[in-house]
């Protein structure tokens, strides 16, 4: 039996959060599919072959999966479902619009942002915003996953020598189009793979104060994430999220700026490496969980902090 | 046109929850139920939409126990006309969930379904897109605005790197982000009009569907907590912290 990973990628490159469900799928099985399905993606497909883990790349080019539409992956996913014991997608955006669709038609249940996997057909994953977590049991014939990344490591992007198949495409469903796009442009990193984030709450006050997380972000290298009040209040895109139904994150240093700790938020970035809170509350609840936390108010720290970056 | 807006009843999104000691679940006895607030979202877009012109009527539905009804009043006092309880006492899961509101799709003929995109219990994500391919409809998830333009819905998502915007011709599923609105309050007069709104009960087998699942709880327990960290005296500290002792910078 073999593990099928669908692929998430931009038409140009694999996404990190590809890498990272590879790593789950090596768990579950050694042959292991990766499906790269887009308009003109023969290199892509070409590159993954040296993804470390991958036994074979199925290649579906067609105009209809330039959008990696729902409607038209899902018919394209269950016709090479033969052999496969499990279906993994990142539980990202993608795969959390995919995979639930591709798990009806197969008429068996999707078990969604898995963190853990205790066996074949036992798998681990958070529910009430991570204050619980479930351990569930499948004994569908095939398992349809999505695996939250920031539980398991990327896979390497070299080494592997998979071989490539192309696979027939499915006919169009054309009940959908895709109109177009506003990406957040950034040079800084995404979040979602930053090894470093600093992320700013309603503490902040306004978007103009926002910005100034800016400067010690570009000193640290790191990506700027924010909180549900922050995002609600206008000061940042909804994309900056970090939280329950925000982005989940797990960076080496996640730095919580004016940020009071609200559950969902907690949700979304307590599995981060280490963790420090700046709050002039000191009873904030983010200091809970903070490795280091500093009783200070954000205006004064975001200078000196800058100041001392500068020293390093 | 008509709307079916598919609601959960849910712990209180205010109440903190607590794991059950023997791994059975979590805390519910004399806990504060409330409407999910996805699916909040999810009435309040259906209302709007009708109230542009764009439909006539809409009916909200849940399934799950005869309390569910609470929540369904709810609905009936922010706006919706009618609705419906599938009851069961069974803890449901999406697809047979999916299941159920396709049997009732095909007897209620509706031209759009508005779901939340995720319950906060189990925070699964699934069922608008389950029953989108149950149906063979398009799907519009994670909404943060919906546009009606001759015939189809445009709808625009929230996903990982910003915004993308698609359009779904109808009969169609959409499902509400945060953002998509916020949800009025109800008026105390809303109130006593929806216990006069219709709410039909219906069960399971009166639709003949098979809700048994594959999927087995285990066990549902407490996460690792993290441990109590420290509180430093200054940036200075700080540095000397991330530097030496995590090592982080």
């Amino acid at each position: 039996m073999s593990i099928l990973v669908i692929a998430e990628h931009d038409q140009q490159t694999i996404k990190p959060s590809t890498l990272h469900t590879l790593t789950a799928a090596n768990l579950l099985g050694d042959d292991v599919k990766l499906l790269v399905a887009g308009s003109d993606c023969q290199a892509i497909a070409t590159s993954a072959t040296k993804i470390s883990g991958v036994t074979t790349v199925l290649h579906a080019d067609a105009d209809h999966y330039a959008h990696q539409l729902a409607e038209e992956l899902a018919p394209l996913v269950t016709s090479i479902t033969d052999g496969v014991s499990h279906i993994l997608a990142p539980a990202t955006t993608f795969g959390k619009n995919l995979l639930p669709r591709v798990a009806a038609l197969l008429d068996v249940a999707a078990i969604s942002d898995v963190i853990k996997i205790e066996s074949s057909d036992t798998f681990v994953r958070p529910i009430y915003a991570g204050n619980a977590l479930a351990t569930v049991q499948s004994s569908d014939p095939v398992k349809v996953i999505t695996v939250r990344t920031t539980a398991f490591e990327a896979a390497a992007i070299d080494g592997g020598s998979a071989t490539q198949e192309s696979v027939t495409t499915s006919a169009p469903a054309g009940i959908s189009t895709f109109l177009g796009h506003e990406l957040t442009l950034s040079e800084r990193p995404e979040l979602t793979t930053a090894r470093i984030i600093i992320s700013g709450g309603r503490g902040l006050a306004n978007a103009d104060n926002f910005k100034r997380l800016e400067e010690v972000a570009d000193k640290l290298g790191a990506a700027i994430g924010a909180s549900r009040a922050a995002v609600d209040a206008g000061y940042v895109p909804n994309d900056y999220q970090v939280g329950q139904t925000g982005k989940i994150v797990a960076p080496d240093l996640y730095i919580a700026i004016g940020i009071s700790g609200a559950i969902q938020h907690l949700a979304g970035m307590k599995d981060s490496k280490v963790i420090v809170a700046i709050n002039k509350d000191e009873e904030a609840p983010i200091f809970e969980i903070a490795d280091y936390g500093l009783v200070m108010d954000l205006f004064d720290f975001l200078p000196e902090f800058s100041t001392a970056l500068d020293n390093l | 046109m008509k709307i079916l807006v598919p609601i959960k009843r849910v712990i209180d999104a205010n109440v903190r929850v607590h794991v059950k000691s023997d791994g059975s679940g979590v805390e519910t006895a004399n806990i504060k139920m409330a409407m999910n607030p996805f699916c909040e979202i999810a009435v309040e877009e259906a209302i709007r939409i009708k109230e542009a012109g764009h439909a006539s009527e809409i009916i909200v539905i849940t399934i799950g126990t005869s309390q569910c009804q609470d929540i369904l009043r709810s609905g009936l006092a922010m706006g919706a006309d009618r609705a419906i309880l599938i009851e069961t006492e069974a803890e449901l899961q999406p697809l047979a969930i999916a299941k159920l509101l396709k049997a009732i799709v095909e007897r209620q003929s509706p031209q759009l379904v508005i779901l939340g995109k995720q319950a906060i219990d189990d925070d699964n994500n699934q069922t608008g897109q389950m029953l989108s391919a149950l149906l063979g409809w398009a799907q519009g998830t994670f909404a943060s605005k919906v546009v009606f333009n001759d015939g189809n819905v445009e709808v625009t998502r929230e996903i990982d790197g910003g915004l993308e915007t698609v359009s779904l011709q109808l009969p169609a599923i959409v499902t509400t982000d945060l953002r998509l609105n916020e949800p009025r309050y109800i008026k105390l007069p809303n109130i006593m009009k929806a216990k006069k709104k219709p709410l039909d009960i219906l069960c399971p087998d009166d639709l003949g569907i098979d809700v048994n699942s594959r999927l087995k709880v285990l066990s549902i327990e407490q996460p690792a907590k993290r441990a109590a960290g420290i509180k430093l005296a200054d940036v200075q500290e700080l540095m000397d912290k991330l530097k030496n002792e995590a090592k982080v910078i």
